[in-house]
């Protein structure tokens, strides 16, 4: 049979294939040259930059918890000036799209990072983190009601041209009302979702894990959640969702797009595999010759409720 | 640096040294990539579905014509506990080279000083100083006798010293308290791994001879090859990565050292 289909569009924007890197798990791409051809992704987003530069939280950063782990890494980052002048010329060669994250604590801050982003010719589109749970003074906090998220995305939107991705808090009420919000103030696309709120604890001790108290977790153990929430948005919104959260092997992938993904995003399984992105890519293809699907994009939401 | 691989090995022997040491000696397609001393690989934990992240652990032996790499653990948790019950056989999927390298000096005396687990290096970096034309010192400090598992091939690359805290062997206090650090020093360079409040102790040393401190860390990590920034140290330019700007670190660089 003909080849599967694997090109997927979000909003706009074509992607060779719908297996995409998640923020903060994959550094810049180039830490993964040696075990994969970061060529071959249908795109990457790259660790979250702030407008200044940022040292992030003090050690521990990282609990391994059952199925998954807590980091506080706290957005550090050499700041978006020096991404542009020194690792995006090292990066821009790639043949896959690259999505920078853009982090703050204030929407001047937000907006600044993103005008810069503009200028930056091989850079088809920011990734909104309005959802870092590891950031004291902002962050999550944009991300958690809906007139915060709202001003954020205006505020963005207004001077930035390119695609606008706004990445989700899943440490809300109700992720479809803020999906809603920010779709309102013309988002492109739609990331979720982000790590969510927890704690370890080392009962010898008594003392936190984290120097932070609290982290984001993700891997496997959120996984159940994450399709929740990506099928409730889905039903709630217009505009295409890239889902995240504990995707390990195709199965996983497929079942977000099941749930209404067109894209998805890999995290955590790049530090446990650094080449799991490409064998994810090798599944969906076998997957959908075995199950004669033409295109991935058939996969949209295509969970059969009864 | 040798490019890194995901490569999968297979047990060929597991050597309990005491109720919770072990070596742990992997057969792989030979050749295998060049290894330093001091570098380390993130060995997973098969079969063993609550353990989540491989283990970042210390190269502690490298035969590239042969495809042999063997690990020296202790056993500090349910990971660890796991890797000690692997049987001949057993697929071990490894993550490797990883890290930087002790300096291989290629004259003067060099001091290397191991405390518990901190040994697992030291082997290959005394052949490798020896090798370069340096003249290695190990000295090595246990809680007793027991910590303690020195073969001929250490008395072969290097002059051997022991402490205990219970003078069970060697002499008896902290690898601090040996004399070697304290009369006629004559050595250019110390290199460490082991506990921190040891490796700062000598740090501090270091400084008063006027020589390097090479320590090496064991912050904890997630990935091994500077994707997940969780293992960072304080330096004087700020946090770095212990996986990739380490595990060696020329202690005047390290805050608070």
């Amino acid at each position: 049979m003909a080849k599967a289909d694997l090109t997927v569009n979000i909003g706009g924007l074509e992607l060779k294939n719908p297996v995409m890197t998640a923020s903060g798990t994959f550094g810049y791409g180039h830490e993964f040259d040696d075990f994969i051809d970061v060529n071959a992704l249908g795109g990457i987003v790259v660790k979250g930059t702030t407008l200044e530069h940022r040292e992030g939280n003090n050690y521990p950063r990282m609990a391994e918890t059952p199925a998954g782990m807590l980091n506080s890494v706290g957005l550090q980052n050499r700041g978006a000036a020096y991404f542009a002048e020194h690792i995006y010329p090292k990066i821009r060669h790639y043949a896959t799209r690259i999505f920078v994250n853009v982090s703050g604590s204030r929407i001047e801050d937000y907006v600044k990072v993103a005008e810069m982003m503009n200028d930056l010719e091989d850079i088809p589109g920011i990734e909104l983190n309005i959802s870092c749970p590891n950031v004291k003074e902002g962050g999550m906090a944009f991300g958690t009601s809906c007139p915060s998220a709202r001003e954020v995305t205006k505020a963005v939107r207004e001077v930035y041209h390119k695609h606008l991705m706004v990445k989700l808090s899943p440490n809300v009420t109700s992720i479809v009302e803020i999906a809603k919000a920010v779709e309102g103030e013309g988002a492109d696309s739609l990331s979720l979702i982000n790590t969510l709120l927890g704690i370890a604890i080392n009962a010898e001790t008594r003392r936190p894990v984290l120097s932070t108290i609290t982290g984001g977790l993700s891997g496997p153990a959120i996984k159940p959640i994450a399709l929740r929430m990506v099928w409730q948005v889905s039903k709630g919104v217009k505009i295409p969702i890239i889902g995240m959260g504990g995707i390990m092997n195709a199965t996983d992938a497929i079942e977000f797009f099941l749930a209404g993904a067109t894209a998805v995003q890999v995290g955590t399984a790049n530090f446990i595999d650094p080449a799991v992105t490409v064998k994810i890519l090798d599944g969906i293809a076998e997957y959908l010759n075995r199950h004669n699907i033409h295109s991935v994009r058939d996969l949209t939401g295509a969970m059969e409720c009864c | 640096m040798p490019r890194k691989t995901i490569s999968t090995f297979s047990v060929s022997e597991v050597i309990h040294l005491s109720p919770d040491t072990f070596v742990m000696h992997l057969q792989g397609v030979p050749p295998l990539p060049e290894v330093f001393a001091g570098q380390f690989a993130e060995v997973e934990v098969p079969g063993s579905p609550d353990v989540f992240l491989r283990r970042p652990l210390s190269i502690h032996a490298a035969d590239r014509e042969r495809g042999m790499l063997s690990f020296y653990v202790k056993t500090v948790g349910k990971g660890t506990r796991r890797l000690s019950e692997l049987l001949p056989g057993e697929k071990v999927s490894v993550v490797y080279p990883l890290g930087n390298q002790f300096t291989l000096l290629n004259s003067g005396k060099v001091l290397l000083v191991a405390g518990g687990t901190g040994v697992a290096p030291m082997l290959m970096l005394a052949q490798s100083l020896k090798g370069a034309g340096a003249e290695p010192t190990l000295l090595i400090g246990g809680r007793s006798a027991s910590d303690i598992h020195v073969t001929e091939a250490y008395h072969e690359a290097a002059e051997v010293l022991v402490t205990t805290e219970d003078g069970s062997a060697g002499i008896m206090g902290r690898v601090t308290d040996h004399p070697v650090l304290k009369e006629n020093f004559d050595f250019v360079r110390i290199c460490t791994c082991g506990p921190d409040p040891m490796m700062k102790a000598l740090a501090v040393i270091a400084r008063e001879k006027h020589v390097i401190c090479e320590a090496s860390l064991e912050n904890t990590m997630a990935c091994g090859f500077g994707a997940c920034l969780c293992c960072v140290v304080k330096t004087t330019e700020g946090h770095k990565c212990v996986c990739t700007e380490g595990p060696v670190f020329d202690t005047r660089n390290l805050e608070n050292w």
